[in-house]
């Protein structure tokens, strides 16, 4: 899958290999610590970003966690 | 709507970071990881963004000028409960429509090897206020509400089968036409 630009696809295939890995060797067998992958994602997010700006796409209006927030929407009452 | 899948939970979230570009889903163009943490609770939060091909029908292609939507994807991963949580929202375009849709992937209680889903969506189009506004001008005592909530949460059991079936053709011939991205993404093979 590409990423939202060209230039990133690279950093973006190899953070998700080493992710797909980690997530299911590590994470689901009981491992808190995501230290495995956090230098090749730290250079894929860098190329996102600048990526974003670029394309103006708001970092703000993209980063907002509303899962587990007031801003959630809420099942209406089972009848 | 709660779907019986026979897939463990573990390959569910596996398969769930995997599951583009597939068949049935031309129309998304990006998929980008933009937050990932491991919060204090062991649970992985992730937020994705995604672009996918937005194409208006023909009557509709002088109102809209964009043809690309963005579609933002949050995402929890529970370990010690088994359970996903996706909670997937449009952000642009929504003055005009906004779509959010949370599924939650859990355990089945009635088969350890089962996963259920269990999905919400909700629907709000602004552009419908306008519309009713109008309808109750020309006839007067029409109620319509400004936000419409779709919500199903019907349990399927009487069509257990029938979606057991639907669900093993589309996997195969989904299997079928996608076993490179699959090997690429190395989930585990039933």
């Amino acid at each position: 899958m590409n990423s939202v630009s060209e230039e990133c696809n690279e950093l973006k295939n190899s953070y998700d290999k080493c992710f797909n890995e980690w997530f299911s060797l590590k994470f689901l067998k009981g491992e808190k610590s995501d230290k495995m992958c956090a230098e090749l994602f730290e250079k894929y997010q860098q190329c996102v970003k600048n990526a974003m700006k670029n394309q103006n796409i708001s970092i703000e209006d993209v980063e907002q966690f509303q899962l587990g927030s007031e801003q959630e929407k809420k099942a209406p009452p089972k009848k | 709507m709660r779907i019986l899948k026979r897939v463990l939970e573990g390959r569910v979230a596996q398969s769930f970071w995997c599951r583009y570009p597939n068949p049935f889903s031309t129309h998304v163009l990006s998929e980008d990881t933009v937050f990932r943490q491991v919060d204090s609770k062991g649970q992985l939060r992730s937020l994705r963004l995604l672009t996918k091909t937005n194409l208006p029908p023909k009557w509709g292609e002088h109102v809209v000028s964009n043809r690309t939507v963005k579609i933002i994807e949050e995402s929890v991963v529970d370990p010690k409960t088994k359970t996903m949580t996706t909670y997937t929202r449009n952000i642009g375009y929504t003055k005009v429509m906004s779509i959010t849709e949370k599924v939650v992937y859990r355990q089945s209680l009635e088969s350890s090897n089962q996963t259920v889903a269990e999905r919400t969506a909700w629907i709000d189009s602004q552009a419908e206020n306008g519309f009713h506004h109008v309808l109750n001008m020309m006839f007067p005592g029409h109620l319509a509400p400004a936000v419409v909530h779709t919500q199903k949460h019907s349990v399927l059991s009487e069509q257990k089968e029938k979606l057991r079936e639907s669900a093993k053709r589309a996997t195969e011939m989904a299997k079928a036409k996608a076993r490179p991205v699959v090997a690429a993404c190395q989930p585990e093979v039933e």
